[in-house]
């Protein structure tokens, strides 16, 4: 008995560890992310949701820490998911007011990586809950899965290249719910009625869309003004 | 031939009424351009409720291109009437005068009397078109600027292009010309029969009134006659403004969605001018003038 009550005390504190240790992972990564105070970007936006029909577009994407973001479109018109492309990765990872639990492991675009689950402290908060897929040796975020309280839940799933050292993506593909679009015919002048019927499959595919931004040209920690995200 | 095509048009701008119609799509515009730059924002709300729950939009979505468009969905249905006014009064206008019998007693004949007023009556649509265009589109892109077009349609959005956009109304005032000088065909046809200008321009705006409902409404009786209304093919600029998607959603720039539909209603609206226009010409030589 004695014996029994020993290994379930080395269990318990053995898992005290683990929670211990995906704590110290994020706050890694996190400081990993914190070397960029601010940069700025070029982007290709691939919007890819079942009722816009837009072209890739040219963007033009910047940063200041602690949580500044604007992604811009020079003259035109951008559409991004409500709520989510401007988190990154800097808001979206932080030690205080949250809880950082090990949920496993799991292998993103050939990179192991493991699963923390980021559990906010403060019940006021627009975030539910985020998991993060962590590559530890690279200390780099591979995906995140972000549910909010007004925006539902959203997927973040990076690539990185040149500028992995700062924790900055090539490559940021967010996958989001999106609702049904509708606009009466009165209002549009459309009266042909070509439409067809919709599949299950395909009702289902139109619920979910993506926003690809491929970033290029990385400007790192050269100041941006305050002034210029209001 | 020349000479008539001068005369009916020096006859056509001679007349006050004739202004008419330029007045009234320069006031249309003007109040629609002014309210649209006081409370643009307001209407953009609007527009955007639907879609503001799931995307958020940046950029200017109010711009001149978006206005050109509103402006014509909503003129493209009332010009026709300002068309008919001076195309169905023609050869009525003639017989009401009492000068129809001279003229058609002058060394020239039937047939080319008829086509010179025709022509007159496409110049005045046409000019009219292009007064159009001028106010509906330069206007808009000097006192709203251009930049991406943001379209919303029944069932899906489509963004255009800034670069992409300037052809798309080049082809579309192009196609809204024919579509108008149809109207004129057939208020110049029904203007052979009458001798008063208030019957057939009436009689125009009842038929396309009346064709226009045929084309709009969902029943399955009046389907199988949609593709032969004129009406039907009217609205077939829009087409202009719809574009090809690849198999990963991405829109191809400088794309039509349905390249075919354009033509063949260009084409059913060819076959209207042509048989209103010759179907003037054969009764009209055939016809005993006594007016």
């Amino acid at each position: 008995m004695r014996i029994f009550f020993f290994v379930v005390a080395l269990l318990i504190s053995y898992t005290s560890v683990q929670a211990q240790d995906m704590t110290a992972l994020v706050t890694k990564v996190k400081a990993k992310l914190d070397q960029v105070n601010d940069y700025e970007a070029d982007g290709n936006m691939k919007t890819d949701v079942s009722f816009i029909k837009a072209p890739i577009g040219k963007v033009k994407v910047y940063f200041k820490k602690p949580n500044k973001f604007r992604l811009k479109k020079e003259g035109g018109i951008s559409l991004l998911p409500k709520g989510g492309v401007s988190v990154n990765m800097s808001t979206i990872i932080t030690t205080s007011d949250f809880v950082a639990l090990a949920a496993g492991e799991a292998v993103i675009d050939g990179f192991k990586t493991k699963i923390v689950k980021l559990l906010p402290t403060n019940e006021a908060s627009e975030i539910v809950i985020t998991t993060l897929y962590i590559d530890e040796p690279n200390l780099l975020v591979r995906k995140a899965i972000t549910t909010t309280k007004e925006n539902g839940t959203y997927e973040m799933q990076m690539s990185y290249g040149a500028f992995a050292n700062f924790g900055l993506p090539q490559k940021v593909v967010f996958s989001f719910n999106t609702k049904d679009y509708k606009l009466p015919k009165g209002i549009t002048l459309e009266f042909d009625d070509n439409e067809k019927p919709l599949s299950e499959a395909q009702k289902l595919k139109n619920k979910k869309g993506r926003v690809e931004i491929t970033y290029s040209n990385y400007v790192v920690n050269k100041g941006i003004a305050d002034s210029f995200f209001k | 031939m020349w000479t008539l095509i001068q005369i009916e048009l020096y006859k056509i701008f001679r007349r006050p009424r004739t202004y008419i119609a330029f007045i009234a799509v320069a006031a249309l515009i003007t109040i629609i351009q002014f309210g649209l730059k006081v409370d643009g924002k307001s209407y953009a709300d609007f527009l955007m409720k639907d879609i503001g729950g799931t995307m958020e939009i940046d950029g200017n979505i109010i711009n001149g291109y978006l206005i050109c468009y509103i402006m014509l969905q909503l003129l493209l249905v009332h010009v026709p009437l300002l068309v008919a006014l001076i195309a169905a009064d023609m050869i009525s206008g003639e017989a009401n005068m009492g000068t129809l019998r001279l003229l058609i007693s002058k060394p020239f004949s039937r047939t080319e009397l008829l086509l010179a007023k025709f022509f007159a009556s496409t110049v005045y649509t046409l000019l009219l078109l292009v007064w159009l265009a001028i106010l509906a589109l330069f206007l808009s892109m000097w006192i709203f600027g251009t930049g991406d077009m943001f379209l919303m349609k029944s069932s899906y959005v489509v963004l255009l292009s800034e670069n992409d956009v300037f052809w798309r109304y080049a082809g579309a005032f192009v196609f809204a010309a024919l579509a108008m000088v149809t109207v004129a065909a057939l208020g110049f046809f029904l203007s052979i029969f009458a001798e008063n200008s208030i019957g057939p321009i009436v009689a125009t705006m009842s038929v396309i009134v009346f064709f226009t409902i045929l084309s709009t409404l969902n029943i399955p009786i009046f389907n199988a006659l949609k593709p032969y209304l004129f009406t039907t093919h009217m609205i077939s600029w829009k087409e202009f403004f719809d574009i090809q998607v690849n198999d990963a959603n991405e829109a191809i720039v400088g794309s039509i969605q349905n390249p075919q539909k354009i033509v063949n209603s260009a084409l059913v609206l060819i076959v209207h001018i042509i048989g209103f226009v010759g179907g003037s010409i054969w009764i009209f030589n055939k016809k005993d003038v006594l007016s």
